[in-house]
């Protein structure tokens, strides 16, 4: 079932919306699906080494989430979200 | 700064055309990256007014921006923002427009059990051989070497450096770094052999390829580290920046940590030649000045010629420009003597920084010289550093400045 993601600002040049659909059981596969649907997204907010970058944050229904292995369940809502960080 | 290929309505036209008319025709281009995006400042041969063009990527942290020589229009920028991870960004139209590439450097898992590593940004930019249309390579923090064979779109790791397990150990962690985070830098590609390159790390010394990149020897013979360390030991060693002459490709000019050097290797072409010494042609600086700083440039034809920007490197090392009196010094005879350039730059109470990207010069008949201070203005020395002016102010941080003809 496709799931709302919530895109922040800095990542909207990829999906030119701030909300945009994903599926996937995982978060992994969340952003598999987005890199499909947005080539390059994912790579911004990920490294190689699969870990989300260090001023990334992702809620799930309101929860910080950092382990991109986070199951989903279909009618979860996920955040992109920029740490309060930068500048 | 590398010389693009001529048009050819240039050449065609150049027997009768005026001087002032060839100076007109000629497009010059600074290329500024910054801690807040990247600008373009546009200018003929004459050198007399800049139109900025910019800001291209706002916001972005932009390292380095660069043209490649070979075509005279394609630019990359190597770019990430306070959050984003790092990318390279392409324009095939002076930045009218840009496109990410597919496949921006990522380290490929090691093996051997060495720690995965994930690239924080892209510092340096070089365009490969001019016999290899569309080759670059980028050096990364942590350190890394990439390369591209499709002008940027996609980058491959270099298995030889970046899994090497001794070049590994040299490379130390991020807390043995610079500030904000260990570098490769002074990614060179010999201009008569597409596959004899160099590199240089801070720290980690200086490192040599004769094969394409295949396998390295390390270049580090007479520098000199701090004062207490063993200089056989090559994470010591923290070289800032290191130039090839094009006018004498077997001549290496450095501005290193613990001093400015010069290497002279002709007919050395083994591995570990025992001639490959650096000599620290700093010590001829001024006492009061000292020969510690960022940048080195080349001359683009006579390789007697360079110059630096000289910083503070006592006590705490502050960096800045020493006694507040921003000078560039040139030597004339390969290191022999320096003499101090700093007519037209501000007589006192001028605490600036040039990083090792900051600090230019291009290739006309009578070059200019040109840096950008980490407090946003770019300045221009004509007749080779004799006479500077201001060029922008009021810039975000500058990390990098190139000069470049366009075709």
């Amino acid at each position: 079932m496709m799931k709302e993601v919530l895109i922040p600002a800095a990542l909207q040049s990829y999906t030119r919306a701030s909300r945009v659909a994903a599926e996937g059981d995982s978060l992994d596969a969340m952003f598999a699906d987005l890199e499909q649907r947005y080539p390059g997204l994912r790579f911004r907010v990920v490294d190689e080494r699969g870990l989300l970058r260090p001023n990334m944050r992702i809620f799930v229904n309101g929860v910080g989430v950092r382990e991109l292995r986070h199951a989903l369940k279909p009618d979860d809502a996920v955040a992109i979200v920029l740490a309060l960080s930068g500048g | 700064m590398r010389r693009t290929a001529a048009p050819t309505s240039r050449s065609s036209s150049s027997s009768s055309s005026s001087s002032s008319e060839r100076k007109a025709a000629t497009r010059l281009v600074l290329l500024v990256a910054t801690r807040k995006g990247a600008w373009l400042f546009h200018s003929d041969a004459r050198r007399k007014a800049w139109t900025a063009d910019g800001p291209h990527f706002l916001g972005h942290t932009i390292s380095h921006l660069q043209l490649d020589p070979r075509d005279g229009r394609t630019l990359l920028a190597a770019a990430k923002t306070g959050h984003l991870g790092p990318t390279i960004f392409r324009s095939s139209n002076l930045g009218r427009s840009w496109k990410e590439a597919q496949q921006p450097p990522a380290f490929a898992q090691p093996s051997g059990g060495l720690p995965g590593r994930a690239v924080d940004h892209v510092f340096w930019l070089t365009p490969g051989h001019a016999s290899e249309p569309g080759s670059w390579y980028a050096g990364t923090s942590p350190q890394g070497l990439f390369r591209s064979q499709d002008g940027g779109v996609s980058w491959a790791p270099l298995p030889a450096v970046n899994d090497n397990p001794q070049l590994r150990e040299w490379m130390g962690s991020v807390q043995d770094g610079t500030p904000d985070g260990p570098k490769l830098h002074s990614v060179i590609v010999d201009p008569r052999d597409a596959q004899h390159l160099y590199f240089a790390m801070s720290g980690g010394g200086v490192h040599e390829s004769r094969d394409g990149g295949a396998s390295w020897s390390t270049l580090i013979q007479g520098l000199e580290v701090v004062e207490g360390f063993d200089p056989g030991t090559v994470t010591f060693h923290d070289p800032h920046c290191v130039r090839l002459c094009p006018g004498m490709p077997d001549r290496l000019y450095q501005q290193n940590h613990c001093g400015i050097y010069r290497m002279d290797r002709p007919g050395n072409t083994s591995a570990s030649p025992a001639g490959d010494v650096w000599q620290r042609i700093g010590r001829k600086m001024p006492k009061r000045v000292g020969d510690i700083g960022f940048p080195m440039v080349v001359h683009p034809r006579d390789a007697d010629t360079a110059w630096v920007f000289p910083m503070d490197g006592t006590t705490v090392w502050p960096r800045t420009s020493p006694a507040g009196r921003p000078a560039a010094y040139v030597t004339r005879n390969a290191g022999k003597s320096w003499q101090r350039l700093d007519q037209g730059l501000p007589e006192s109470q001028a605490w600036w920084t040039v990083k090792r990207q900051a600090m230019t010069v291009d290739a006309l008949a009578t070059p200019a010289l040109y840096l950008g201070t980490t407090s946003g203005e770019l300045w221009m020395g004509k007749d080779e550093g004799a006479s500077w002016t201001n060029i922008a102010r009021h810039l975000p941080e500058i990390y990098a400045v190139e000069a470049a003809e366009l075709a």
